[in-house]
């Protein structure tokens, strides 16, 4: 461009061309020096941040949604199962089945460690496909390790850790699930848990006294969302129902808006 | 002009059959029954094939026990005689080692059945000098191995051999036929040696009893008659058998022994010494084209027990996974660098099934998610031990706690107990056709328990399912077992509804094995099911509705 100008600038106007033309150049070569130095000095910058945004991404792609049961996903105020995250259950095992049910139905591999009374049978009743179930029932101390390996192969991974688990623990094993896009369902209390489920009452029907059996039973189950914002709420839920399914009893009215009781009649009945 | 033509066709022909000399073993099903089942060589024995004598030992021969007589027959005419089934494994593997035996001598050998079998007489009998003393050769050979009173026939094609090694007599024992003698030699034979029982009655009602008769029957007509199957036999009974001599293919030895000197007695040692010899084994199974998918792992101890187990695994066996079967058949319950009871001096890795590597090949893209799953289990197996992770399958029974069978990944998911079966007493026997919730929690083993009446004694169920007193609360009793107790201990839980006794009673007819309980469904006070048993008098938690 310079050298153009030089060879069609006026005679008239040499001496103010050639200033400006020098002056360009200055600038020119100040760019151009500013951009090696940038380009040298920030060659890993853009990488850093490409792959910052590439982990995002990859952390967006594996937080996917899980096939939920529907009853499972009103007690999760609508939302599914997220992969990569940890939800900590207390106090019942057949919740635990119920939310293993919906990705297993899907085709999904689960897996149960630490849990040797697990009642494959009541699995099977609530919607578990055994073909594609999993036990280790005694991990010994390595419960950590056998967890981290079968997280990277199976989808859903329940656990009942022997004792305390520490964030340390949690925080390298979330990393994990969050890479790998597993659900890991831990029976019991477990540190930086995306939602706590708690059954804390139930009541069983068709058992009278003397006669009858076990039929139904409607468990009250209190949900804990992760920070503030989230309230404490409380469902009914039929686990399971008479005819062996599992759903939503009649909302409590702070749960619900009331514009969508009809629909909530309609699947309480059904 | 004719006759020229047809002499040349002749003498090409007979250039085109193979000199075949053939070994028969009399009685073979009867020699190798009877070593089987440990009875002498000279009892009256006879071998049968459904419901009838197969073939007979001489001494049997000698009481008049013929082939294809009735057993009631056999047994009538010779009351001693021992009676063993027909069995076709037994047979062929106890012929193995004659065959070895003979391959000592020359290679090249066709096995026709066990008890017989054929080679091309040309190379004996030009490495021993004529072909009666390459046959003496073998027969001694036989001798020696304890195979007596075998015979040799010597002629053009197989099936004129084999009728000469029938037609030799017990004195010479070998029958040569000349070359080109085969025809005439076959011409007197009854129709039956064709073993073709449909073509020989419909023969012998035509009037056609020798094999001569047969053969003088022009070929096409033969053909077109009797079809294909007819037309074979026709070429046999001319003794025009242009059957080659196909040696037989020597199975490539896969298993591996190991021997230990002086005995190791760490799991470690082992499992370390093992390595190199998987490797080399699945590497001389990649050469073969194939993958073990079964393997069998014997050990034999210094105190003289062998022990063995067959290992099956979902896909197939790598180096690291038989080296990982070894060290878990040692370890049992201990761990890798435990002592073993006994020290191994011997160590024999057998790959029972061997697949073509092609049925079992990775999809182009990979082996899809079953793959790496298997991979993550075997990790973990790796690190526990081959139980530790396990499969579940729902059987029959009549508790919870034996209805589902733990079954190690990879072994083949059967139930210990047949699911079909109507087990009556069950509690959710019809859990299929009635949705009724099974319990979400069943204990491995049962937790003690105490269940009270109103009044404060225990409840007992009477001999008639009568029961005390109705169910008022229940206590768990303290466990000494290591692991979560059910609930607080020593607390008085009410009961709020009940149900049962569901009576069972189980093997009454066994003293040992006797199983006599009742089960009953609790609910207490904070709303929480369990399922109860009493037995003589003891109270149990089985299962919980958690």
């Amino acid at each position: 461009m310079f050298e153009h100008r030089g060879v069609t600038g006026t005679s008239a106007g040499e001496t103010r061309a050639a200033r400006v033309t020098a002056l360009d150049q200055a600038r020119t070569l100040l760019a151009r020096a500013k951009e090696q130095k940038a380009a040298v000095r920030a060659v890993p910058a853009p990488r850093t941040t490409e792959t910052r945004v590439q982990q995002a991404l990859d952390t967006a792609g594996t937080d996917r949604a899980l096939p939920t049961l529907p009853a499972v996903s009103d007690l999760l105020s609508g939302a599914a199962l997220r992969g990569g995250a940890v939800y900590s259950v207390r106090g019942s095992t057949a919740l635990v089945m119920a939310m293993m049910a919906g990705p297993s139905a899907d085709g999904a591999w689960c897996g149960v460690v630490g849990m040797p009374s697990f009642g494959a049978e009541a699995a099977r009743g609530l919607g578990v496909d055994l073909e594609r179930l999993v036990l280790v029932p005694d991990p010994e101390r390595d419960w950590l390790s056998v967890v981290a390996a079968l997280v990277d192969a199976l989808t859903v991974v329940v656990v009942r850790p022997p004792g305390e688990v520490t964030s340390g623990e949690a925080s390298r094993l979330s990393a994990r699930l969050r890479t790998r896009g597993g659900l890991l369902i831990a029976v019991g209390s477990w540190p930086g848990s995306e939602a706590r489920l708690e059954v804390q009452a139930n009541s069983w029907t068709g058992l009278g006294s003397g006669e009858g059996y076990l039929t139904g039973r409607q468990a009250t189950v209190a949900v804990t969302g992760r920070g503030a914002a989230v309230r404490p709420r409380q469902h009914q839920l039929w686990l399971p129902a008479v005819d062996g399914s599992i759903c939503s009893v009649q909302p409590v009215e702070s749960v619900r808006p009331v514009e969508e009781l009809p629909g909530w009649q309609q699947e309480a009945v059904g | 002009m004719s006759t020229r033509r047809t002499a040349s066709a002749r003498t090409a022909s007979l250039q085109s059959l193979t000199r075949t000399m053939v070994i028969w073993v009399p009685d073979w099903p009867v020699t190798a029954a009877a070593t089987a089942a440990g009875h002498p060589p000279d009892a009256a024995v006879a071998v049968l094939e459904k419901g009838r004598v197969l073939a007979s030992s001489a001494a049997a021969r000698a009481e008049g026990v013929r082939r294809g007589l009735r057993a009631r027959d056999a047994q009538s005419r010779c009351p001693e005689l021992v009676v063993l089934k027909y069995d076709p494994v037994i047979d062929a593997r106890a012929f193995d080692p004659v065959i070895s035996c003979l391959e000592a001598l020359t290679p090249g050998i066709q096995v026709i059945r066990p008890g017989m079998c054929a080679l091309k007489a040309r190379g004996p009998s030009r490495y021993y000098g004529s072909e009666p003393a390459a046959a003496e050769k073998l027969l001694d050979r036989l001798e020696t191995f304890e195979v007596p009173g075998s015979r040799v026939g010597v002629a053009d094609g197989p099936f004129a051999a084999e009728q000469a090694a029938r037609a030799s007599s017990a004195q010479t024992r070998v029958l040569v036929v000349p070359p080109g003698g085969s025809a005439g030699f076959l011409s007197p034979l009854t129709v039956d040696t064709l073993e073709q029982p449909a073509l020989t009655d419909l023969l012998r009602r035509l009037g056609l009893r020798s094999l001569g008769a047969f053969a003088a029957l022009p070929a096409t007509e033969v053909l077109t008659r009797f079809g294909p199957d007819g037309a074979f036999a026709h070429r046999l009974a001319r003794g025009d058998d242009d059957r080659a001599v196909v040696a037989r293919k020597v199975p490539p030895e896969l298993a591996r022994t190991l021997d230990f000197e002086p005995a190791v007695d760490r799991v470690d040692q082992v499992a370390f010494a093992v390595r190199a010899v998987a490797d080399e084994l699945v590497g001389r199974l990649t050469e073969l084209g194939l993958v073990c998918t079964t393997l069998r792992v014997e050990v034999g101890t210094e105190s003289g027990r062998i022990h063995e187990r067959e290992w099956l695994h979902p896909r197939w066996f790598s180096a690291a996974d038989l080296v990982d079967r070894v060290r878990w058949q040692l370890q049992g319950s201990g761990t890798a660098t435990s002592e073993l009871t006994s020290a191994v001096v011997r160590l024999r890795l057998i790959p029972e099934q061997a697949d073509p590597v092609g049925a079992h090949v990775d999809g182009l893209w990979g082996g899809g998610p079953d793959e790496r799953i298997h991979r993550a289990l075997s990790r973990v197996q790796s690190m526990l031990g081959h139980g530790a992770v396990a499969s579940v399958v729902i059987g029959g029974g009549r508790g919870f706690a034996e209805r589902q069978t733990l079954v190690p990944w990879g072994d083949r998911p059967v139930a210990a107990r047949p699911p079909e079966l109507p087990w009556p007493g069950s509690i959710s026997g019809t859990a299929d056709r009635w949705p009724m919730p099974a319990p979400s929690t069943v204990y491995p083993t049962p937790r003690p328990a105490m269940v009270l009446a109103a009044d404060g004694r225990q409840v007992s169920v009477s001999a008639r399912g009568i029961l005390s007193g109705e169910p008022a609360a229940f206590r768990f009793e303290p466990t000494s077992e290591p692991g979560p107790q059910v609930a607080d201990s020593n607390k008085l839980h009410p009961v709020t509804a009940w149900a049962g006794p569901w009576a069972v009673e189980e093997r009454w007819w066994d003293e040992d094995a006797e199983n006599r309980l009742a089960r009953f469904q609790l609910v207490g006070a904070d709303g929480r099911a369990w399922l109860f048993a009493v037995r003589n008098g003891h109270w149990w938690v089985e299962a919980s509705y958690d």
